[in-house]
């Protein structure tokens, strides 16, 4: 009896080599396996027999979103920044998708980044995925050399190893408290839609800190950023993270120093955060990508929370729906632009 | 001796070079006789120029180690540094670290041969160094023959000194802009195109070529026509460069540093390397 | 032999002149480097920390000089070179690898005072490896889980306490400060034996990929078919190069604050699509595709045809923390078969 990964992926190689073979699509864009356990390769099929390479795990962490609008870009004939786009339908390429995947396609089709005609989505409804950072803590950070997944359990081994783990309990934190596990744009699906989950407290890491004493939560936040090397895998592993040049990496002018002074440290992160708001779907690429460990993650869940308690909306839900920070409505709110003393609200 | 510390220097003197402004030269004075005595450079070579704040900057050295006590680099307005460069005065303090890389083989391969030196646009600033070291060491080469051009005659360099050239009986010069221009009575086409009608004779004869990669590339195929080879022809290659000493690995190009073991190259020499300058 | 106590105590003695640092595990649970206070000793832990030996040696930032930022004013540019007046570093529970990378960047970095200022200033205790780590491959790089290369001391980890083996003349001296080191007997002896030969044994099977990819054609494999499978997968973060202990690559840069300004140089990456940007525009490595294949040209190619030996030393720190596997060991194999 196949796990249900297994299924997923049998079904993902005939889709896409489908796609391919009939020239649907120049290219599919999934994950392979890699040599190290609990990592996954991103990977372009590029001719039909490359779609039995193709395999669907919960380690799948990285989204294939970030991957789309440069790789669309490379079947287009080249042409310069002011060039018009080139006439005629263009090479599509196929993509598999979960919940939060589609929804930062969603963004990107809304922010110009590419054409929903563009892409064949495979919709794949999620069951999270496997943060090994947790699965590392679950054995102590001993060697592993090898991780096989049943539906419910991974059973770890190393020199030394042998133990089983319970899936949920290693799931990566933004995947625990998801609530939409299900691909909003999709042109064919792998296994059925499983509908919104019923989440209670899917912002109480964000809670938690936000309780603290302003004091204790700069201390939360520099406790927490204090190892980052400013490698900006966070950064270059995010769908939304698609400006030519970043503000860290400008000249004219410098905005923030480069190398690993704290308070360039912090500029960074709290930057990166705020350029995701009312943007980011939650879905934890930074965090996997961070090789530091660092939940920068919650940083973005935050400002996820105050833009669903500001304007009622969510990242990535249709693409009709209007992005909360490039839209203005009347009756937004906007307490905020105005300080304490303008409000002549008296303590 | 921390190769990472500038020499002080002063700027001495600026000429506005082109029509347009984004051109200047900058005569520079290293401020401690012991530097300006040992300041010793071969043509080709750059040097870092530092503002202090800004940064620093390779630039080519324009002049030649026969004009003593002071140096002349020609800047184009372009980035950060250069920018700030472009608003300083005369007396203004400035850091100068260098001279870094190879230099032309003035005395060389070079020695003994008829010469011909072909620019385009501001890359003509360390020629402008090699044409003088070799009009003062006259004897040493056989026929110099120059092929220079710019967009406008408003665009070309060094104006006074190529006057002075044109007159010389020593030396065969040709300067030529891109279009017809109010008052210009001199060649008028490409670079390429005019070193295609001057057909230099590549009989014990070196070319040095500096100027944008789509001239280079242009200027290649009349020259091969009349026999010349790549090993023949020197060129100097760009990159961005930041430590000029052969370590940060910004301008390699393959295996090469283009601040270290270059920034020339005989032609032969760069087709074996990626096009990565 | 030294057992741990007195090799505490030692350390205890060498803090009031020496900073020393070790690999401990964090809160977080990962090993990382550590001041070592008090006669503190590392965590045994076999692996490498997860940052690498440069920090030591190649500080992110290092302050090259200071100097007045007021363009105009008569004590502009007026350089100071920075004081650094430090105590001598004592870094414990070395692995082979990272001090094998010290010798290696000493290559490119052989007239750069402040890397040599450094080295010397710098003394590494290092502990064998009795036990390769699945990410391990020293032995391709022409490394050894016991080699001495770089290391002043290496120890060699018994249950009962340390063998320590001096290398260096400067080892030698710190050693003689040890005291109360007993002499071996014929169990520990074997032990030590038994580590250096089965700890190589535990890597892959060694190669030599060395003198082999120096003889290869450059264009040949900068051409390899491989290269765009890998740009596929990699989002160009600079995790392996900023964890690696051989990529030294740096950009300089001016930072001032109120009249007071310091050149520093810090850590650049050559994944980066801003290494190479020239000021025109134009950038010579535009392309992913360009900048994946020049990190692991460099590395595998350019140096060894420069320095003779790879720029790699195999502590597999890019094997475990890409996020996208993207696999050193790989790109060797796929080199070599050119």
């Amino acid at each position: 009896m196949p796990t249900k990964n297994e299924s997923i992926t049998q079904e993902l190689r005939q889709k896409a080599r489908h796609l391919l073979e009939s020239g649907q699509v120049a290219a599919f864009l999934g994950y392979t396996s890699g040599s190290v356990p609990m990592v996954m390769k991103p990977f372009v099929a590029r001719k039909p027999e490359d779609a039995e390479r193709l395999e669907w795990n919960s380690f799948c962490v990285l989204n294939l979103a970030n991957y789309l609008p440069p790789l669309l870009r490379s079947f287009e004939p080249p042409r310069r920044p002011n060039d018009p786009p080139p006439e005629g339908p263009l090479p599509k390429v196929g993509v598999a998708a979960t919940g939060c995947w589609s929804r930062n396609m969603v963004v990107q089709v809304q922010e110009n980044q590419m054409e929903r005609e563009r892409v064949v989505i495979i919709g794949i409804s999620s069951r999270g995925m496997v943060d090994r950072k947790k699965v590392l803590n679950a054995v102590n950070h001993a060697e592993i050399t090898s991780v096989k997944e049943e539906d419910n359990s991974l059973l770890v081994k190393g020199p030394g190893l042998e133990e089983e783990i319970n899936r949920w309990d290693v799931i990566r934190d933004n995947c625990q408290t998801c609530v939409h596990p299900d691909p909003v744009i999709f042109d064919e699906m792998i296994g059925q839609l499983q509908g919104d989950r019923d989440i209670q407290d899917r912002f109480r890491q964000v809670e938690e800190i936000e309780n603290l004493s302003a004091q204790d939560r700069w201390q939360w936040f520099t406790s927490e950023i204090d190892s980052c090397i400013r490698c900006y895998a966070c950064r270059n592993a995010c769908p939304l993270c698609y400006c030519p040049t970043c503000f860290v990496d400008d000249s004219r002018p410098q905005w923030v120093g480069k190398s690993r002074e704290p308070v360039d440290t912090a500029i960074f992160h709290i930057l990166r955060a705020y350029h995701c708001a009312g943007r980011c779907t939650d879905c934890g690429s930074c965090e996997s990508a961070c090789p530091m460990g660092i939940r920068m993650r919650i940083l973005t869940k935050k400002l996820q929370k105050d833009v669903l308690d500001l304007y009622g909306t969510e990242a990535g839900m249709s693409i009709q729906q209007p992005l909360p920070l490039s839209t203005y409505k009347m009756d937004d709110p906007q307490d905020f632009v105005l300080t304490e003393s303008f409000k002549g609200e008296k303590k | 001796m921390n190769p990472y510390l500038p020499y002080p220097a002063r700027i001495d003197d600026i000429v506005v070079e082109t029509e347009d402004g984004s051109l200047k030269t900058f005569r520079l004075v290293l401020e401690k006789d012991r530097d300006r005595e040992a300041w010793t450079h071969v043509p080709g070579q750059f040097a870092m120029l530092s503002i202090a704040g800004k940064g620093e900057i390779p630039i080519g050295i324009a002049s030649s180690p026969t004009e003593k006590g002071h140096l002349l680099f020609t800047v184009n307005r372009a980035g950060v540094v250069t920018t700030a460069l472009h608003k300083m005065d005369v007396g203004d303090p400035i850091g100068v670290r260098g001279p870094l890389g190879n230099g032309f083989p003035i005395d060389s391969e070079l020695k003994g041969k008829n010469i011909v030196i072909i620019a385009g646009g501001f890359a003509f600033t360390t020629l402008r160094a090699t044409l003088i070291y070799m009009l003062e060491n006259r004897a040493d080469y056989g026929n110099i023959t120059v092929v220079y051009g710019a967009r406008t005659p408003g665009m070309l360099l060094y104006k006074e000194e190529l006057d002075a050239w044109q007159r010389r009986d020593d030396l065969d010069v040709h300067i030529t802009v891109d279009r017809e221009a109010p008052g210009w009575t001199g060649l008028v086409g490409f670079v390429p195109t005019i070193a295609g009608q001057v057909k230099p004779s590549p009989e014990n004869a070196a070319a040095l070529i500096c100027g944008p990669p789509i001239m280079i590339k242009f200027t290649m195929p009349p020259l091969e026509e009349v026999g010349w080879t790549d090993d023949q022809v020197y060129l100097s290659l760009e990159n961005r460069m930041k430590c000029g000493l052969g370590v940060c690995g910004h301008c390699n190009v393959g295996p090469v540093y283009v601040c270290k073991d270059g920034p020339v190259f005989t032609r032969a020499q760069v087709q074996k390397l990626p096009i990565e300058f | 032999m030294l057992d741990n106590k007195d090799f505490s105590a030692w350390l205890s003695r060498l803090s009031d002149s020496h900073d020393i640092y070790g690999p401990k595990k964090t809160r977080k649970g990962m090993l990382e480097w550590a001041r070592l206070e008090g006669g503190q000793l590392p965590d045994p832990e076999p692996g490498v920390p997860k940052s690498s030996i440069k920090t030591f040696y190649f500080p992110q930032p290092e302050t090259l000089f200071e100097f007045s930022a007021r363009p105009k004013k008569e004590d502009a540019f007026r350089l100071h070179e920075p004081s650094r007046h430090q105590n001598p570093r004592l870094l414990i529970g070395v692995r082979p690898c990272d001090a094998r990378s010290v010798v290696l960047n000493s290559m490119p970095y052989q007239e750069d005072p402040y890397f040599q200022e450094n080295r010397r200033n710098t003394f590494l205790l290092g502990y064998a490896c009795s036990q390769g780590c699945s990410t391990c491959f020293c032995t391709w790089t022409g490394g050894s889980p016991v080699g001495q290369d770089g290391l002043d001391i290496l120890a060699f980890l018994l249950e009962d306490g340390l063998v320590l083996e001096p290398v260096t003349e400067r080892g030698e001296e710190l050693l003689e400060k040890a005291g109360s080191a007993r002499d071996l007997t014929r169990a520990q002896e074997q032990k030590v034996d038994e580590i250096r030969q089965k700890a190589p044994a535990s890597l892959p099977e060694e190669m030599e990929p060395a003198p082999r990819l120096r003889e290869k054609e450059l264009m040949a494999l900068y051409d390899a078919p491989f290269w765009q499978e890998l740009s596929d997968s990699c989002i160009n973060c600079g995790t392996c190069t900023f964890l690696c202990p051989t990529c030294y690559c740096f950009d300089i840069q001016d930072e001032t604050l109120r009249g007071r300004g310091r050149r520093i140089r810090y850590w650049d990456s050559c994944m980066f699509p801003l290494f190479t940007l020239h000021a025109s525009g134009h950038n010579p490595r535009g392309e992913k595709i360009k900048r994946v294949r020049n990190r692991f040209m460099h590395k595998l190619k350019y140096f060894p045809d420069r320095f003779g030996p790879l720029s790699c030393v195999g502590c597999g720190r890019c094997v475990r923390d890409c996020p996208v596997n993207i696999d050193i060991r790989q790109v060797m194999k796929e080199l070599l078969a050119i």
